[in-house]
């Protein structure tokens, strides 16, 4: 049947090329269906008890992204006439920030103070122009002493201070939402600073995070990604040195690419993060297929075959090995629908169908586009030896010395890999070379961290926060928030309560204390609620049957495992300390670093997994155990000595590192069953012995894999560039893992088969010395 | 009292068309539509506080309910007091029944049209009146999504007009007119209001924040009269768009002209009130 179809294929291959092409349009058409969906909800079911936690949270109070201007004075003094004016100006434009719902900055912070038996509530400055030098020491000596403003508005030596937006996007179109504030942003930070030359804007928050992120991923999308498709192509070109091949091959890329993506598109899948990196992943799978068929075909017209007959040998001895490759990755890929985090199952599909587009690309329109394009190879001199024989002859040669000091470097490595920490850190995603990590940085360093975490204690009852209890409770779990090591800050009810206490007893200082009856604290929560004008209300921080009242602290940047820590003591403390309230901790950092946590650990089982499943399925399809089992030394030890020379030169694994096994699955997978098959059938096909077999194998499949792993590490590398992390670690980790997969193919693989081959023989036979012999360089054909 | 409140309107209209004659002669390019689209906008709003005008004072009891996004609902109750004033805003006097801590605190304000209300809180606990001096126009009236504008009373000269044009909302025609409020505290840039052509009632209020995003609407249900002339609606709900909350407002027991005088609005007054 194959041979039927591979013998009309060859006959009318001008119809194959246009029906694959014609089926490829209809496919790739469905890409227009595609959308981006950078919003965090989507790596959630529905039930996800930490999304609806969190989503119940956002209900009651109000959502928590910001934009957070750092304004830096010129003559490094916030309280000049000057910069007060601007700060007031900059407070009052920014109300016209698109989706902005609150603004707050020293200038409007609302201070209260009594004038005998008057309660005035202003604007810490009102008119800036005409402040007279006590006006100013006042303000000063007001701010620098107000808990909730110092480290978080103004800094404490009055440096510098912050403009803080609280942002709501609607979330109906988040990759333009996004951007359209920070295009907002900057234009009133470029405004600032050409009217107050001299000093400095710097702009922090979770939306310039999130616009970091989505401007990093363009970036790359338009600069490198390009460049190392470009780097691919060149090195197939260069290595092949075929202008007809590298066509066939590159067309067989983008069809696979975008076919798979256009059936995603028709099947109502959406991009993510996750998933938007499937056109690498089948970037990889494509480019391995075709060389293969690429390498056989030149091999044979080398030897002298002419060029109809070298593709159908081309296919027929590969055929197997590269169906048993796409078929197991895609097994692999499929094998990520147990993930629990959505994007992970679509990547895992969209990979999937990739994978056995790419192979019937391959086999069909690939051959059909070499029979028609030109192809000239030079005929091989007989008796010359290629590169490939001599590498055979090393690695049997010194096969004694290669397995024990290969194996000891693997171990070695893999005892490494346990000091590797699963860990995201978000503002490190950037380099110092882009604005928002500098900006963050200096934050940090002046003011406060980018950590925030929202803080809702439950009384249980309606009215229940101004029981003096609760109150009391309140105020001693925001005393012991600030004495942790990593608070910069706490904004809580209760510094507004002792505030106000102070006000109603004239300003006494004796009096900044918590009220003492629930009806006064309830009395002086309606009096500071009905006194508060707009966006400036308490809504943010009470609930409306004021049964909890939420806390907001802010922390050093931390990373997510010490941000999971973090909640766990906090709930420790609400367990010891007061096991009647009930408290509930969320923010978008905290929610990142649980679903980080749990996707990375979700994809690096999953996949380790899929490549045991793996190997089961080679040990059928190779008819044996032994070989299955074999397998999975080659399939698995790569990632680990990856993630070995990680641990030494990073040791830090984010969530896009955890997808670098899955991206590297495919490669790793088709050297092993290239070798393995080839050595195979060497070994049952020609009566080969161990070594034979492996020459037999370096010969046919050496010179493919050796070009796909040159071809692929240029390409990651380039990817390696990028001063966003989340690529740049991630390009470097692949090319790490691609190249570990050749080396152990190469110089571990044949070594171990020659031994393990060796020792069955003696059992059998006790006739040893057979493989002793050298081995003949040519492989027999 | 009725003639007083036609006299008022009569000089005001006067007024607001000499400001807007000297204005168009400032602004060379307003066309002869937008004009008539300000004087008819002007004419509606005139009407509708014409036809209620002369209630003299008014009690009613009130209920607030708050909701959030996640269903969440709390209820105040409240006493409101009202007297009419002329020439500038209402003065009213609120009590507070519920939630039970808060039980017997008493708000008093005076409300302008452009500046700063006067107000004053009387707390129980502290068996003193404070006097609050605030911007609070803008802000929300007992963490409600009613804020304090919106509860003040409507004054023609609040806002500068534009007739939009008519609408028919389920068989019945209504005036669509757009109010740009004067002072420069206000929480808003503009409100658009739905009147409704037979009795100059409003139905509908979008309401607009300042970076002209659509904010709140609230709606007025069951309109009921009283005295045979002053309507009034059992329940206003207002909806804000943006955070997802909601409020809403039942009234009974409205009474008008109970025969309460200025007296009964005084700081003094706020402490008799259990």
């Amino acid at each position: 049947m194959i041979d039927k179809f591979f013998g009309f294929a060859a006959r009318h291959p001008v119809w194959v090329i246009l029906a694959f092409l014609a089926f490829t349009i209809l496919a790739a058409s469905g890409a227009q269906k595609l959308v981006f969906k950078s919003d965090y909800r989507i790596f959630f079911d529905e039930s996800n008890p930490q999304l609806t936690a969190y989503e119940s949270m956002q209900k009651i109070y109000s959502k928590s992204d910001n934009v957070t201007f750092i304004v830096v004075p010129k003559e490094g003094d916030v309280f000049t006439r000057e910069h007060l004016a601007g700060l007031k100006k900059l407070t009052k434009a920014s109300w016209q920030i698109p989706y902005s719902t609150r603004v707050n900055s020293l200038t409007n912070f609302q201070y209260t103070y009594a004038e005998e038996d008057d309660l005035i509530v202003e604007d810490l400055v009102m008119d800036a122009q005409n402040l007279s030098a006590s006006d100013i020491s006042r303000i000063k000596q007001a701010a620098v002493n107000e808990p909730q403003l110092v480290n978080k508005i103004v800094s404490a030596s009055g440096h510098v201070s912050v403009v803080d937006v609280s942002v709501k996007l609607p979330g109906l179109d988040p990759a333009a939402e996004v951007p359209q504030v920070a295009g907002y942003v900057r234009k009133l930070k470029d405004d600032f600073i050409a009217q107050n030359p001299g000093s400095q804007v710097y702009l922090s928050g979770m939306v310039m995070l999130n616009n970091a992120f989505a401007e990093s991923s363009l970036e790359d999308g338009s600069t490198l990604v390009p460049a190392m498709f470009l780097i691919v192509v060149i090195t197939i070109g260069f290595l092949l040195r075929t202008i007809s091949g590298t066509f066939a091959t590159v067309l067989v890329v983008v069809m696979s690419i975008a076919g798979a993506m256009g059936l995603a598109g028709w099947m109502g899948f959406f991009l993510s993060g996750a998933s938007a990196s499937a056109p690498t992943i089948i970037l990889t799978l494509a480019v391995a297929d075709c060389i293969h068929i690429l390498a056989s075909m030149f091999y044979e017209m080398r030897h002298g075959a002419d060029k109809a007959s070298a593709i159908q040998k081309s296919l027929k001895i590969n055929l197997q090995p590269v169906f048993l490759t796409s078929i197991t990755t895609a097994i692999g890929f499929l094998s990520m629908n147990f993930s629990e985090i959505p994007p992970y199952r679509d990547l895992g599909n969209i990979v999937a169908m990739g994978a056995m587009l790419a192979f019937i690309f391959s086999i069909t329109i690939f051959p059909a586009l070499l029979s028609v394009l030109p192809i000239r190879v030079k005929v091989q001199a007989e008796g010359k030896k290629n590169n490939m024989a001599r590498l055979a002859d090393l690695v049997i040669t010194k096969r004694r010395l290669l397995l024990p000091v290969i194996s000891v470097c693997v171990i070695v490595l893999a005892v490494f890999i346990p000091k590797n920490e699963i860990n995201d850190d978000f503002v490190k995603y950037f380099d110092s070379s882009v604005p928002f990590r500098s900006a963050t940085d200096y934050m940090q360093e002046n003011l406060s961290g980018l950590t925030l975490l929202e803080l809702s204690v439950k009384s249980g009852r309606a009215g229940g926060i101004n029981d003096p209890q609760f109150l009391k409770t309140v105020d001693q779990f925001s005393d012991w928030l600030r004495g942790q090591k990593e608070t910069d800050h706490v904004n809580t009810l209760t510094d507004v309560l002792k505030r106000l206490n102070k006000n109603m007893h004239g300003d006494d200082p004796a009096w900044y204390k918590l009220p003492e009856t629930q009806e006064m604290a309830a009395q002086y929560l309606l009096l500071y609620e009905m006194s508060l004008p707009y966006g400036l209300d308490l809504n943010t921080q009470l609930n409306v049957d004021k049964s909890s009242t939420k806390l907001i602290a802010t922390f050093k940047n931390l990373t997510s495992s010490q941000q999971i820590e973090l909640g766990e003591r906090l709930e420790a403390w609400f367990k010891s300390n007061a096991p009647q309230y009930e408290l509930d901790t969320a923010s978008p950092s905290f929610m990142f670093a649980h679903i980080g946590q749990k996707s990375i650990v979700s994809s690096l089982v999953g996949t380790v997994a899929a490549l045991i499943v793996i190997s089961i399925i080679l040990g059928f399809a190779l008819k044996s155990w032994r070989y299955g089992l074999i397998s999975l030394l080659p399939n698995l030890l790569p990632a680990a000595v990856a993630f070995g020379i990680w641990a030494l030169i990073n040791g830090q694994i984010g969530m896009s590192l955890s997808m670098v096994i899955g991206m590297t699955l495919g490669i790793v997978v088709d050297d092993t069953v290239h070798f393995l098959s080839k050595y195979l059938h060497a070994r049952r096909n020609n009566n080969s012995d161990a070594a034979d077999a492996v020459h037999y194998a370096f010969a046919h499949v050496g010179g493919a894999l050796w070009i796909t792993t040159l071809v692929l590490v240029a390409g990651f590398t380039v990817l390696a560039q990028s001063s966003f992390k989340l690529n740049g670690d991630m390009g470097m980790l692949t090319a790490i893992t691609i190249l570990a997969a050749l080396i152990i193919d190469f110089l571990f693989l044949p070594p171990l088969l020659i031994a393990l081959d060796n020792m069955k023989n003696r059992k059998a036979a006790h006739s040893s010395d057979a493989v002793e012999l050298p081995a003949p360089s040519q492989p027999t054909l | 009292m009725l003639y007083q409140g036609r006299l008022k309107t009569v000089l005001i209209t006067t007024l607001l068309a000499a400001a807007s004659l000297s204005s168009f002669a400032v602004s060379q390019q307003e066309t002869d539509q937008e004009k008539n689209a300000r004087r008819k906008g002007l004419d509606i709003s005139v009407e509708v506080k014409n036809r209620d005008s002369g209630w003299g004072d008014s009690k009613a009891d009130m209920l607030m309910i708050l909701r959030n996004e996640q269903g969440q609902e709390s209820v105040r109750e409240i006493k409101i007091k009202s007297l009419e004033q002329l020439g500038d805003g209402d003065k009213s006097l609120t009590v507070f029944n519920k939630p039970k801590d808060v039980k017997g605190s008493a708000f008093l304000s005076y409300s302008h049209a452009e500046k700063a209300d006067d107000q004053w809180l009387y707390l129980p606990s502290l068996k003193r009146v404070k006097r609050i001096s605030s911007r609070n126009k803008s802000g929300p009236f007992m963490g409600s999504e009613f804020s304090f504008e919106d509860f003040s009373s409507f004054e023609v000269e609040k806002y500068s007009y534009k007739y939009l044009g008519n609408e028919k909302i389920a068989a019945k025609d209504f005036f669509k007119v757009e109010q740009f409020p004067v002072d420069e505290n206000s929480g808003y840039t503009r409100r658009v209001v739905w009147i409704d052509q037979q009795e100059y009632l409003v139905h509908k209020i979008d309401y607009y924040d300042r970076k002209n995003s659509l904010l709140k609407t609230l709606t007025y249900v069951d309109y009921q009269q009283y005295s045979g002339k002053f309507w009034r609606a059992r329940s206003m709900q207002m909806i804000n768009h943006q955070n997802g909350k909601s409020t809403e407002l039942i009234w009974n027991n409205y009474t008008f002209n109970n025969g309460l005088s200025e007296g009964d609005f005084n700081r003094n007054a706020l402490k008799r009130t259990r």
